[in-house]
């Protein structure tokens, strides 16, 4: 009978099988069991995309302002009442000296102090002073530029000069895929791009380690099971969990920031899953590199996490940095995932525009198996 | 008996392969390559110019914005299709075109339009761009005579105080301080006193008659040391690599954040405590650290987030401390300037150890 | 005079009732023996009567003192040897006896005095340096067993101390536990080992949460018509539904 060695093999393949999913179970069960993990990790994202969406902006809104009027006139009062309805500034305070508003930058509770000279209608060549708090350069910047535009304004309006109608270069601007410029374009690929670090990496190394560290992982590896399959059989949950928190980030997006999905979902969820991938590898090169879970934790915040908010692109243009920095992001994984999440998502690209991402991460997703593998068989 | 538990902890910290080593690299990593990374200075924006045109006045108008330091010059196109190509590969942020008979234009017709695209994907370089750009244009029409020059609108000094060179690392390099003092204080006492039940060395200490509140202390004050080390060391890097040393006192900064260690430090501790496993202790922390740190104002002014976030950042302790590391090092702030902060961070520090020793049980 | 009392006391866990109702006495410098399979219950029992666990109800005094309200009392009159090794295995021999005979508030010369005589008394001095971690199990639960006894308490509560160990260790550790009972230190011990109950003045012998029988080892091996201890518990434990 020439099917009898056959079945067996078969039958042994369905025990292995059945191991497997037994293992599996076990992984899902060590993890579901830590509630209150669970529930930093499904309520993470959804904190990050609100406060990216809604708290953390650059724009200037209601900035506190110090004015000292030794004037006191008519155009005066109209330049402070102005000042005060426009939606950037908001009046904390009159002074009486240049002195007091020193005083309150130096508390905080000023950003700009606004200093009217005497008899400042009546003489023409009498300027306005803005002392700005510079700390901030940006704001500072910003604030001033809005307080010179309020006060020109005024000015012109009270002189009534006729507008000057000279021939000029106007610019017409327009902003191209992001018209009302939400910062949620640039945000949600990285939180993305954290999230599954956070997730893949961080939780496969400390948990991997944890094992090492009581000892369960010795009892695993002399099991009949195949390293490879007790890896894979704690990633499963990780990969699992990390693809709701891509589902919950793209839900908000689209419906609370509504956030368009211009190009294929397919390929998204694609490269979310290959971008994953890489995050695992690297969790499991950690676990074979720490000992201890501090270490292991250490490491994935420094080796990953920084890397990631700072020089993936998400929280600062990476064009502003110095240029050692950009070389150095070209070996964050995150970059490559975040470009093409934003080409795909935003732009509506396909395939073959983020060709290079793709296999730059495939790249990495197989040179980090490779060394990972080896690095387990040697170290573990 | 502190004595004894000090001494304990101590060895432990400096035995540990990995610890020591953080707490070096750590500020010195952070304080070199974060105010680096974390700039919002906007230059280098990469420019398409499409010319249309090919006039002495379009040529002129090119130079004189090149000349600006704030674009870096990607290539010159011949159809505004190509330089959206460019845009598509993000090879180019913002486009420039100049159409077609513009010089004539411009003295027939008395006015003349250029198109500036800006890719908005990045929000805050879209519109930097965009009026950097525009700006540029209304120079440039000044100096060619095409209209009135801003002066004659009224005269308007700026000024700008504590950071008249509107240096932008300057403004980082306090607060990144400040985040270093939370992360030390904040993220190893979380995972101490947990990783003691994990190994289970906890279970001999707690069948002694050691107080809690002393247990805690000794668990405390190596967080404390340390913390207010790197500080000295964040302190020293501020000065050699930035130039930076505060306009007002040191001993403040010093006085503040030896109350603020133990605020967090307090913190960490009592997620320790109520932590089963690092995992979760770790996982804890991180959730509010990042909820901390983005409600600093450490990169985005707080004044410009909405109301309900503004009244979250009264409740953040990270915030009072970025802000003292800012007045005291930038403005000169005194103590009595920042009284208020002080009685907050105390509060914090009250609030947060007396919740460890409540949530710290020596029995189950 | 006796030293632990308990009445009624129980542990519940969720549904699970750990220990159920158990009431005994432990005399003033006895060596008691506290026996039972896996999971009935003898490290919860251990861990209420030190004050590392509250009892869901039930009375409980140890050295005088109640267990509900004078826990951190209790700590100061006992020692105790947790199943898992529980020193600090980063910190060196020599460095967890200071600790450990620091908090019990020995004093700087007695510390030292005391040390010396431990490191004597274990043959450990030459290992005086070495971290704990790099120590063999053995030498490791001698070690554990000193520091509970270093500030001399009224009763000392052992946990498996013997677990793992080799027959020639186990018996070096007895004699520890016997010179301890001389110097008067009540010793309170669980075990699984039915030989290591011999060498108990009296034994309880624990299923399912319920203390089954309590007596010398003379007169239980009588009641039940064994020839040693391990029948008499296999004849004990033969209705368990709890167990591995």
């Amino acid at each position: 009978m020439s099917s009898g060695p056959w079945l067996e093999m078969q039958k042994e393949e369905s025990k292995r099988m059945k191991q497997f999913i037994s293992f599996i179970r076990k992984e899902f069960y060590h993890i579901f069991r830590d509630k209150r993990t669970m529930m930093i990790l499904l309520a993470m994202p959804i904190i990050l995309i609100i406060l990216f969406g809604y708290a953390i902006t650059t724009e200037i809104k209601r900035a506190p302002i110090a004015i000292l009027d030794q004037s006191r006139d008519e155009v005066t009062q109209k330049m402070i009442d102005h000042l005060s309805a426009s939606e950037y500034f908001e009046l904390y305070t009159m002074v009486n000296s240049e002195a007091e508003g020193q005083a309150l930058f130096r508390q905080g509770k000023v950003r700009l102090l606004i200093i009217f000279p005497a008899q400042y209608a009546s003489s023409p060549d009498a300027s306005v002073q803005l002392l700005a708090d510079a700390t901030d350069p940006n704001e500072a910047t910003q604030l001033a530029a809005y307080a010179t535009a309020i006060l020109s304004q005024v000015k012109v309006e009270t002189i009534n000069s006729p507008l000057s109608t000279a021939t000029a270069i106007t610019p017409v601007v327009s902003l191209l895929y992001n018209p009302l410029m939400k910062g949620a374009y640039n945000f949600v690929p990285g939180v993305m791009g954290l999230i599954l670090i956070l997730i893949c990496a961080m939780m496969t190394s400390v948990g991997i380690v944890k094992e090492k560290e009581i000892g369960t992982m010795e009892v695993l590896l002399v099991s009949p099971m195949k390293p490879v399959y007790i890896i894979l059989a704690k990633a499963t949950p990780y990969l699992l969990l990390s693809l709701v928190n891509i589902a919950t980030i793209l839900s908000l997006s689209y419906f609370l920031l509504g956030v368009p999905i211009a190009g294929s979902l397919t390929l998204l969820v694609s490269v979310s899953i290959l971008y994953a991938l890489v995050s695992l590898c690297l969790g499991l090169l950690i676990s074979t590199v720490a000992d201890t879970q501090q270490a292991a934790m250490l490491v994935s915040a420094v080796v990953l996490m920084l890397p990631v908010m700072l020089l993936s692109g998400m929280m600062f243009p990476i064009e502003n940095m110095p240029k050692i920095l950009q070389v150095l992001s070209n070996i964050v994984p995150a970059r490559w995932y975040i470009s093409a999440v934003k080409d795909i998502m935003i732009k509506g690209l396909g395939a073959r525009a983020i060709l290079p991402e793709i296999s730059i991460l495939a790249g990495m997703a197989v040179f980090l198996v490779a060394l990972s593998v080896k690095r387990f068989k040697i170290r573990l | 008996m502190l004595k004894y538990l000090l001494e304990k902890e101590f060895k432990q910290i400096k035995r540990d392969s990995f610890l020591p080593r953080i707490i070096f690299l750590l500020p010195i990593l952070q304080l070199v390559i974060l105010p680096f990374a974390a700039n919002f200075e906007m230059r280098n924006i990469n420019l398409s110019i499409v010319d249309n045109d090919h006039s002495v006045l379009s040529q002129q108008l090119r130079e004189k914005v090149l000349s600006s330091g704030y674009f870096n010059l990607v290539d010159v196109s011949a159809k505004y299709d190509e330089a959206l190509t460019s845009i598509e590969s993000n090879k180019a942020d913002i486009i420039l075109e100049i159409p077609f008979r513009f010089e004539e234009r411009l003295g027939r017709e008395g006015g003349a339009e250029v198109l500036i695209a800006a890719n908005s994907v990045n929000g805050t370089k879209g519109g930097m761009g965009s009026s950097y750009l525009s700006s540029i244009l209304m120079d440039f029409n000044q100096e060619k005579g095409l209209s009135p020059a801003a002066g004659q609108m009224g005269g308007i000094r700026v000024t700008n105080l504590f950071n008249p060179h509107l240096n932008y690392k300057i403004y980082m390099v306090p607060g990144i301080m400040a985040f270093l003092l939370t992360i030390i204080g904040g993220f190893l006492s979380a995972l101490n006193i947990v990783s003691e039940k994990e190994k289970g060395t906890i279970e001999q200490i707690n069948v002694t008659p050691v107080p809690k509140a002393l247990f805690l202390l000794s668990k405390l004050i190596p967080f404390w040391v340390i913390g207010l080390f790197l500080l000295t060391i964040g302190a020293l890097v501020a000065w050699l690599v930035y130039g930076l040393i505060p306009v007002g006192h040191l001993g403040i900064i010093y006085l503040f954040a030896a109350v603020y260690l133990m605020a967090f430090t307090g913190f960490g501790l009592a997620i320790s405590s109520i932590s089963s496993s690092q995992q979760q202790a770790m996982f804890t922390a991180f959730f509010f650290f990042i909820i901390f740190l983005l409600l600093s104002g450490l990169f985005t002014p707080i004044s410009s987030m909405p109301e309900w976030a503004q009244a979250l950042t009264r409740f953040n302790p990270v915030r009072y401390l970025v802000e003292v590391m800012r007045m005291v090092y930038l403005k000169g702030s005194s103590l009595a300037d920042m009284s208020g902060h002080f009685a907050i961070i105390c509060l914090f520090a009250v609030f947060f150890n007396v919740l460890a020793v409540l949530s710290y049980r020596k029995n189950s | 005079m006796n030293v632990i009392e308990t009445e009624q006391l129980t542990k519940r866990f969720g549904t699970f009732t750990a220990v159920d109702h158990i009431s005994f006495s432990v005399g003033e410098g006895e060596i008691f023996g506290f026996l039972g399979a896996n999971g009935a219950g003898k490290t919860t029992a251990m861990r209420m009567l030190c004050g590392l666990s509250t009892p869901t109800s039930g009375s409980g005094k140890v050295a005088g003192f109640d267990i509900y309200k004078e826990t951190e009392l209790i700590k100061r009159h006992i020692g105790y040897m947790s199943q898992k090794f529980s020193l600090y295995g980063d910190l060196k021999v020599w460095e967890n006896i200071r600790l450990y005979g620091g908090i019990y508030g020995l004093p700087e010369k007695r510390l030292k005095e005391k040390t010396d005589e431990l490191l004597r008394v274990l043959d450990l001095e030459h290992e005086r340096n070495t971290l704990v971690d790099a120590l063999p199990l053995g030498w490791k639960q001698k070690l554990s067993f000193s520091v509970a006894v270093i500030h001399e308490p009224r009763i000392v509560f052992l946990d498996e101390p013997t677990g793992g160990v080799d027959p020639v260790t186990r018996r070096q550790f007895w004699e520890l536990i016997y010179q301890a009972a001389q110097r008067g230190i009540t010793v309170f011990v669980t075990t699984h080992y039915m030989d290591e109950a011999e060498y108990c003045n009296r034994v309880s012998i624990m299923v399912d949460g319920k203390i089954e029988a309590l007596d010398s080892p003379a007169a239980l091996k009588k009641t039940f018509k064994a020839d040693n201890m391990n029948d008499v518990f296999r004849a004990l434990a033969r209705n368990a539904k709890r167990g591995e």
